[in-house]
């Protein structure tokens, strides 16, 4: 009985941290979609959202309450099940990889020793949340969205494998943490730049976002496979992108910026929590990203093809043969000095 | 009862309801999603194992790529043409038969592990000298030490088939425009700057 009153407790403890990461994450949400917008206007020299709320704040809630007033549209001939099932894998999917992600030293909700595997499993999972919701919707572009974004996701993924393939090596662990705290003379963008840009365009292509948003182009396919979709179903997806962007921010921080680690370890800078750091770091690796979408033009999907399997692959394959070459000879790698 | 042993249940239970459903539904995509909740479940009962590493790789692998192959495939076929009652009686005995095989097997290996519960920390973690690794380490260090000419080998075959399935897909095909990009981006000698006197206009 004492047994099962202490899972219990274990249980309810679990529930908690996990409102804690899901709360401070919806509000980030909130906040990277205002600031996208905002961003996207100041190159633009527009204003941007500016009417409800302070500085226009408010835009983004009032869009949402809007949404779950609307009417759930669904189409005659979709596969319903599938059809209500995508958005809700899609959002889940999203907040479910944010559970490994150390945002401080120690505060991690599970500090599992396969932690980047567990991320790279669950975002390679992404893409069947978008390939149910292009077929389920029984409808031309939906189902043409899904299939580019389809083979999109996957081609980049195998870039984006080798390219934490050579963080690993460098690491010599799986663990999140550990991968942070391996950083602590060096931030590995600098030994490994040219693999940062690799992740760093990769991501982008990873959460479809411009100028790799083919998916979704609506010049093209209306609005590829949400084309269907109206009202909350409509919102989870927007949200899960959302999620997944921030996440593929986090990942790039953790991977190259050195997570929660000040940029030099002295007084004044070591004094604020790591936490900050994190958001700080997270916060500009997400202004790139808004940047990106603001100033470059939608890329061709067969110039998409190509960057990312005659480019990409054999550059960061090239990458994986030459830092393990260093690794090795120099004596640099992990426990072999 | 602990929670391992109740997500064991719940895991296994959902295992084999969608593995039953993915032999059992008229709609194929709707097979091949029961096929991929299959495998999640299947690599939940990884974890509970401790053998992350391994579920990890069943999701990356099986999931993240081979299901997604299939998937693409199955949605595009024309599925109204699903399978007739004949059909299914017509492959059943086949079916049976493969079924019947796979038992047996089981049943063999069964007999011969004698698995009761405190076997097994041992059958999940039977390289004791391993036990202060993470697993995937143990896996590394016998992988690529003690096997690894298998290792090499199945890369090779894997290298192989790729290579085989990529031949017998290419052809040459007539009539092809390629881009070429260092072409079209190469702007040497093929811009000409001309002055034109205003009212003659020039010959191109």
């Amino acid at each position: 009985m004492n047994g099962l009153q202490s899972n219990f407790f274990e249980l309810i403890t679990i529930i908690f941290y996990c409102i804690l990461i899901f709360v401070p994450l919806l509000v980030g949400v909130v906040l990277a979609l205002y600031a996208d917008r905002k961003i996207w206007a100041a190159v633009q020299k527009r204003r941007g959202p500016n009417v409800v709320g302070p500085f226009g704040l408010f835009q983004v809630p009032a869009d949402g309450l809007k949404f779950i007033f609307k009417e759930i549209i669904l189409p005659d001939s979709a596969d319903k099940t599938v059809f209500l099932i995508a958005p809700i894998i899609t959002l889940a999917l999203s907040i479910a990889a944010w559970a490994v992600i150390p945002v401080q030293a120690g505060v991690v909700l599970a500090n599992i020793n396969v932690g980047i595997l567990y991320i790279f499993a669950i975002s390679s999972l992404g893409v069947y949340g978008i390939l149910m919701a292009g077929w389920a919707s029984n409808s031309k572009y939906p189902f043409f969205g899904a299939l580019r974004s389809a083979a999109q996701m996957v081609s980049y993924e195998v870039s984006i494998g080798f390219v934490i393939v050579t963080v690993l090596m460098c690491v010599g662990s799986l663990n999140l943490s550990e991968i942070v705290l391996a950083q602590k003379n060096i931030w590995f963008f600098i030994p490994l730049f040219p693999m940062f840009i690799v992740f760093f365009i990769s991501a982008l292509a990873e959460t479809n976002r411009p100028p790799f948003d083919l998916p979704e182009a609506e010049s093209e396919l209306v609005a590829g496979y949400q084309t269907e979709y109206s009202g909350m179903p409509f919102v989870l997806f927007l949200f899960g992108e959302y999620i997944n962007i921030l996440l593929m921010c986090a990942m790039t921080t953790i991977l190259f910026l050195g997570g929660w680690l000040p940029p030099i370890d002295v007084y004044p800078l070591n004094a604020i929590p790591g936490f900050v750091w994190f958001i700080l770091k997270v916060t500009l690796v997400f202004y790139m990203f808004a940047m990106v979408k603001a100033f470059v033009p939608r890329y061709r999907y067969d110039q998409l093809m190509r960057l990312g399997w005659k480019v990409f692959l054999p550059l960061s394959l090239l990458a994986v043969v030459l830092t393990s070459s260093i690794l090795f000879f120099f004596k640099l790698a992990p426990g072999m000095s | 009862m602990s929670i391992s042993l109740i997500t064991f249940y719940l895991f296994s239970a959902i295992l084999l309801l969608s593995s039953l459903m993915v032999i059992s539904t008229k709609n194929p995509v709707h097979s091949v999603l029961f096929l991929i909740l299959a495998f999640l479940n299947a690599a939940g009962i990884f974890v509970i194992l401790h053998a992350e590493f391994l579920a990890m790789i069943l999701i990356i692998v099986y999931v993240g790529a081979v299901a997604v192959l299939f998937l693409f495939v199955v949605m595009m076929l024309d599925f109204k043409t699903s399978l007739e009652k004949d059909n299914i009686l017509k492959y059943m005995p086949i079916g049976l038969l493969i079924g019947l095989v796979f038992i047996a097997e089981l049943v063999i290996v069964l007999i011969n592990t004698r698995l009761d519960l405190s076997n097994i920390q041992i059958l999940s973690n039977p390289l004791d000298n391993f036990s202060d690794q993470s697993n995937t380490e143990a896996i590394g260090s016998i992988l690529y030490t003690n096997y690894v000419l298998y290792f090499q080998l199945s890369g090779v075959i894997l290298l192989v088939a790729m290579v085989g399935s990529i031949v017998l897909t290419l052809r040459d095909r007539e009539g092809v425009k390629r881009q070429i990009v260092s072409e079209q981006v190469d702007r040497k000698g093929k811009i000409e700057l001309v002055d034109v006197k205003s009212g003659e206009g020039i010959d191109i």
